[in-house]
Order: C-alpha cells, then sequence, then structure tokens
C-alpha cells in the first residue's frame, strides 16, 4: 500500500501543494523539449527529402557552435562569424552531398545510417583538430541575445523564466513557422515534397537530386547552427552536447520520422514527462531517471502506434 | 594456382552442402586454426596476446552476436553494450555468491541472464520494425546502463561502484584476477570463441538459421509460409543476447580485470554495430573481419607515425585517428557496401578463376 501512495498518490499531493513548483518543472520541460525538438527537427528534414536516417545531425550542432565560437575567439566580429558558420555549414551541405550521398546512392538505409557514422567521427575528429576539445563559452551577449530572469507571479509563489529559454522558443517557433512555409508555398519547397515522396518520379519530372540533398542538408545544418547557440548559451559549448542527438532520438519516434509538427509535439511531450517525472517520480527509483524515461515514453507510445504520433501510415505487400 | 576445386568431386549431398567445400578452405582454416592456437601463445608478446587478440576475439565475439540479430534477422539493435553488461554483471553476482563453482560455468551461464533480459526488450520487435526499433532497443540501452549506476546491489554495494574481478582458478590454475597469466586467459577466451563460432556456423546454416533470413528478406512473406513471427524474433533476440552477455562477461573477466558502469555504455553499442556493418551484414567470417579493422586499426595509427619519426601530440593523434576512422568508414561503404566478408568472397572468387576474368 506504502508503494502505491508513494507512486500514485503522493507525487500529485506534492503538485497540488506547490503549484508554482510545478509550473517552474512544466516550464522546464517545455523549454528543454522545444531545443529537441529543434534537433529532431534536422532529422526529419533530411530523412524527408533523402531517406537518410542523419546520425551527424547532433555533431552537426556541435560544430556548428564551435566554428562561430571558434570564429570570435579568432578576434572575428560575432556577426561576421555568424555569417562565415552559415557559409561553412553550407560547404559542408555540399561536401557532404558530393563525397558521402551520391556514390552511396541507391544503397540499403542502413548503409547510409553507417555512413553518417562516420561523418560523426569525421567532423568530431575535425572539430577537435580545428577548435580544441576544451568547452568554450556561447557568445550569446554579442550575438544580443537577452541574459537574466523575469519572474511571474504564480498561485502564491514564483516562477522564474530565463530570457534567453524564451527567445529559444520564440527562434525556434519561428523556425518552424518559416519551414513550414518554405515546404507548402515555394518552388524548392513544392520539389522538396516531391522528392520525400519518390525520388523516382521526382527525378522523371526534371527535379535534380542533388540540388535538393544540398539544399536539405544545408537547411538541417542552420538548424543546427539555431540549436548549438541555443543550447550553447544555456549551457557551454563541448562535444558533450552530442548526447543530446540520441536524446532527440524518442522524440522522433513519437512523433514519426517525416512529420514536421510530429517533431515539435514529440520534442514538447517528451521533454515535460521528462523533467516532470524526474522531479515527482525520480526520487522514488533513486533519481537519474531522466536518461532512460524519454525512451520508455516514447516505447509505450509506439506499442499502439509504430508509425509515431504523426508519421505516415505504415502499409505493408508482398 | 593454389586455391582451384578442379578435381574435387563431390559425391554425396553432405559433401555438396558442407560450409567449407573446397578442400583448400579447410586447410586454410586449420592453418588459421593452428596459427591462433600454437604459434601466437608461444610465439606472440605479451602485448600482441593481451591487447590486440584477446580484446579483438571477444569483439568478435560480440559482433558475431549482434550479427545473428541484425545481419541474419534484420533486426536493428542499439543496445549491444548494455546486453554484454548484462552478463558482465550476472557473472560477478554469480561468482560472489558461488565462490566455487568454475568460474568458465559462470561465464557461459551468465549469458542465460542475458538472453532472458534480450527476450523482454525484444518484445515490442513484432510491432514496432526498422529504425523505430533501433530507437526501441535504446531505451534498454538507457534503461540497464542506469540500473548499473544507480542500484547498488549490482555492484555489490562497494564504494568504487565499479565491479572488481576476484581471482579464480581452474585445476590450480589462476584464470581471473591479477595473478592469471596472459597465455591462460588467451586461451580461455580462444576456446570459447571458436566453439561458439562453430555453434553459430551451425545455427545459421541449418533451419534456424533460414528462418531468420525469410524474417529478414520479408516478414510477411515469411509468415505466409508458415513461420511463426513472434517465437523466431525473440529466439533471434535470446541468442543474439546470449552471445553478447558473453563476451560481455568475458570482456570483464579476462580483458578488463575491472569495470565501471561507462564501459556498457551506448558508445560500445554503437562500436559493435560498426563491426558488424563494416564486416558485413549477414556473415560470421564478416564478424571477425569487421573486429579486425575497428578494433585493431586505431592501434596500428598509434603506433605508425612514431615508427616514421614524424612528432606528433597524442591529442593529435587521437583527433586525427577519428578523422580517419570516419573517412575510412565513408570509403569502405562506398567501395563495397556489402562489407569486407564481401570483398573477402570477391577475392576467392577472382583467385578460383585466375588468370582468367570468369
Amino acid at each position: 500500500m506504502d508503494i502505491l501512495y508513494k507512486v500514485f498518490i503522493d507525487p500529485f499531493m506534492q503538485m497540488g501543494a506547490a503549484p508554482d513548483l510545478l509550473f517552474q518543472t512544466l516550464w522546464d520541460g517545455l523549454v528543454a523539449g522545444v531545443l529537441y525538438s529543434l534537433i529532431a527537427l534536422g532529422f526529419v528534414l533530411i530523412f524527408k527529402a533523402s531517406g537518410v536516417f542523419n546520425f551527424a545531425q547532433g555533431i552537426m550542432v556541435v560544430f556548428a557552435a564551435l566554428t562561430l565560437v571558434g570564429l570570435h575567439e579568432h578576434g572575428i566580429p560575432a556577426y561576421v562569424a555568424l555569417a562565415i558558420t552559415i557559409v561553412v555549414m553550407f560547404a559542408l551541405a555540399v561536401a557532404v552531398e558530393k563525397l558521402v550521398l551520391r556514390p552511396l546512392v541507391n544503397q540499403p538505409d542502413i548503409i547510409l545510417f553507417m555512413a553518417t557514422f562516420g561523418l560523426t567521427y569525421f567532423l568530431i575528429g575535425f572539430g577537435e583538430l580545428v577548435f580544441g576539445g576544451d568547452p568554450k563559452v556561447m557568445i550569446a551577449d554579442q550575438l544580443g541575445l537577452p541574459r537574466g530572469a523575469i519572474d511571474i507571479k504564480v498561485a502564491g509563489g514564483f516562477v522564474s523564466l530565463q530570457k534567453i529559454d524564451i527567445a529559444a522558443t520564440v527562434i525556434a517557433s519561428l523556425m518552424v513557422a518559416t519551414l513550414a512555409i518554405f515546404f507548402q508555398k515555394t518552388r524548392i519547397g513544392r520539389a522538396l515534397r516531391a522528392v520525400a515522396d519518390s525520388h523516382k518520379a521526382a527525378l522523371s519530372v526534371g527535379i535534380s537530386l542533388e540540388q535538393i540533398w544540398v539544399i536539405v542538408w544545408f537547411a538541417a545544418g542552420l538548424v543546427a547552427l539555431a540549436t548549438g547557440i541555443m543550447w550553447g548559451a544555456r549551457s557551454e559549448v563541448s562535444f558533450a552536447l552530442e548526447v543530446i542527438a540520441l536524446k532527440a532520438l524518442p522524440v522522433l519516434i513519437l512523433g514519426g520520422f517525416t512529420s514536421i509538427p510530429g517533431a515539435i509535439v514529440g520534442g514538447v511531450i517528451i521533454g515535460v514527462g521528462e523533467k516532470v517525472g524526474e522531479f515527482y517520480w525520480g526520487p522514488l527509483l533513486g533519481s537519474g531517471i531522466e536518461t532512460w524515461l524519454a525512451y520508455v515514453i516514447a516505447l509505450v507510445f509506439l506499442l499502439f502506434r509504430p508509425q509515431g504520433l504523426f508519421g505516415e501510415k505504415i502499409i505493408e505487400r508482398i | 594456382m593454389l586455391y582451384r576445386e578442379a578435381g574435387q568431386f563431390k559425391t554425396s549431398y553432405a559433401a555438396d552442402m558442407a560450409v567449407f567445400p573446397i578442400t583448400q578452405d579447410r586447410v586454410g582454416l586449420a592453418i588459421i586454426l593452428f596459427i591462433a592456437a600454437v604459434i601466437i601463445p608461444y610465439f606472440g608478446s605479451s602485448f600482441l596476446i593481451q591487447a590486440v587478440m584477446i580484446p579483438f576475439l571477444i569483439f568478435s565475439l560480440a559482433a558475431i552476436g549482434l550479427n545473428l540479430l541484425t545481419g541474419y534477422t534484420g533486426l536493428l539493435s542499439l543496445g549491444t553494450g548494455a546486453f554484454m553488461g548484462v552478463g558482465a554483471y550476472a557473472c560477478y553476482k554469480l561468482t560472489t555468491y558461488f565462490p566455487g563453482v568454475n568460474i568458465i560455468v559462470w561465464i557461459v551461464v551468465s549469458g542465460f541472464f542475458s538472453a532472458a533480459v534480450g527476450v523482454v526488450f525484444g518484445l515490442p520487435s513484432l510491432r514496432i520494425k526498422g529504425f523505430y526499433l533501433a530507437v526501441a532497443t535504446l531505451a534498454a540501452q538507457f534503461f540497464l546502463s542506469w540500473c548499473f549506476i544507480r542500484q547498488p546491489w549490482f555492484y555489490n554495494y562497494n564504494a568504487s561502484g565499479a565491479i572488481e574481478v576476484p581471482s579464480r582458478t581452474l585445476f590450480g590454475i589462476p584464470v581471473t584476477g591479477a595473478t592469471a597469466s596472459d597465455t591462460t586467459r588467451y586461451f580461455v577466451v580462444l576456446g570459447i570463441v571458436v566453439a561458439m563460432t562453430w555453434l553459430a556456423s551451425n545455427l545459421v546454416h541449418g533451419r534456424i538459421g533460414r528462418m531468420w533470413m525469410a524474417v529478414r528478406d520479408m516478414d510477411l512473406a515469411a509468415e505466409l509460409i508458415g513461420i511463426q513471427l513472434l517465437p523466431t524474433k525473440l529466439l533471434a533476440f535470446a541468442i543474439s543476447s546470449f552471445y553478447c552477455g558473453v563476451a560481455g562477461a568475458l570482456l570483464v573477466f579476462m580483458w578488463y580485470g575491472s569495470a565501471e558502469p561507462a564501459v556498457f555504455d551506448v558508445n560500445l553499442s554503437f562500436f559493435i554495430l560498426f563491426m558488424v556493418i563494416i564486416g558485413g551484414l549477414g556473415s560470421l567470417t564478416g564478424s571477425f573481419f569487421g573486429a579486425a579493422l575497428i578494433f585493431i586499426l586505431p592501434i596500428v595509427l598509434r603506433y605508425i607515425p612514431p615508427e616514421f619519426g614524424i612528432p606528433i601530440q597524442s591529442a593529435t593523434v587521437d583527433h586525427i585517428q577519428y578523422m580517419v576512422i570516419g573517412a575510412l568508414i565513408v570509403l569502405f561503404l562506398i567501395a563495397e557496401p556489402n562489407g569486407l566478408a564481401r570483398l573477402w568472397q570477391i577475392g576467392k572468387q577472382k583467385l578460383r578463376v585466375w588468370p582468367f576474368p570468369y
């Protein structure tokens, strides 16, 4: 009975007793979820257009952030460094398309997945060689990102909102909106969707696969850069950030590999579920359950919907 | 010239279906076994045995385990590291509770614990497929890693949080712990790896292996021809985890000597997956090739530059090593997406018909 009480009643009592703490936890979860969503978004973009499960997205986040900070350390003004980083991400997209994707066209998914592993290793080595392996401080102030916190009175207590978190949420929303419009309304966006539907059909109506892949990898690179700036501003820029890519995977399967709204909703569910679970149920199990809770949440969802929340229905034919 | 099947006539169906139909293959295998069992232990340096051969064999065993699941049954798993961890921790707990029992028995028995855990985490595989399943197995990976770190029962409540291998003897000869000689441990590892490889070879060439391959090629069609999916997939998970569990127990008891939970993290899973894919999906020989390339290549890379008198700081070597490995993975995939095993096959075919192209 005692254990049942601790699992099913006590956490909710705590929530009721201190609503401000609950709101704070929810807000933290939301922000973490938004950042997971951003990484998942990078995955979805590439998966949709080329069917490649891009494991290197996490390292692209680190690489983009490192390039930005590293350039600034060499005395380049922040905004110029940002522009150069964008050029670097474009160069990376072109290089990946030319050197990795094109020779491997028409190979099974797992081979392409493996190739992105190779890319991950290469980028880790390259990034450390050029910029050093030490953690760096993100140049948040120079880029004009706000700092400090706003306290909001809620239910007899305070909820503290970091300004950088608010900025992250706003930028993430803007980015998703831009991508959605880009996908729906522009010529290139239509081509992207055509490629996602069928490579062969897209080729036959004169869409250049190579060009589309470069664009998609570049878009994913930009998303990675934004994620890197936001995440770096919250903690610091180091290769430890790479593990957040693994955190994005449950978000991805929850939302479905092919859905942009899915990535956002999945990210928020995972972020909030993880933080609330850790805060209220974590002590029961000896804390640290954050590391696997996200996967278990995703797994439970998957058992009911094997294609994720918003994924395309899987149709199997013989 | 030497590698020819001319003049070797098969007179029975069994001879035709043999795993090594050509005499030269059998001779080659015997030579490899002779080198492994006699030449290396008696003439190899301690470094070669301790730092190269023992881990190479153990990783090969783990790669075979994952290959049975991913290569033969087509179920992508990223939980290998955790299943190896289960084997290691099971062996550790068993030998602390029953110190009198032969350690080799416990190493093999710990595989069964790993198999049981594998079956539990394999259950979603009936409903979830492809990359979705890979992420589902990551749940196993992170959950089990967390158990090894946060549940003190697993490491007997000792202060360091790591497991220490106790000294155990076999017929009076120390096999594990600090007093065991490299050669003894090498023989134990070699014996287990050879026996289990032989077993795996028989498995994949028999009915079970054919069922697995049918499921891999198309599970819906396999179901239609009367293969029960759930038992087949769970069996693949069980046997694969068994191999990984034994490999994990060997890794700690025969190589590391003590292990922290971090040894069995997700990087180990990726490491084994590299070996399987680079070596060749669905090939036992490929598992050995993959383990050799992924494990031995970094060692070679570390020792080559000083040989040529190129002064490089060790940190820089690390970075360059990462870059080279990454580039090599991509290069190998471009050159031969079916892995080193396929290259080996092509090479053998070329030898057979030499000097003609076909």
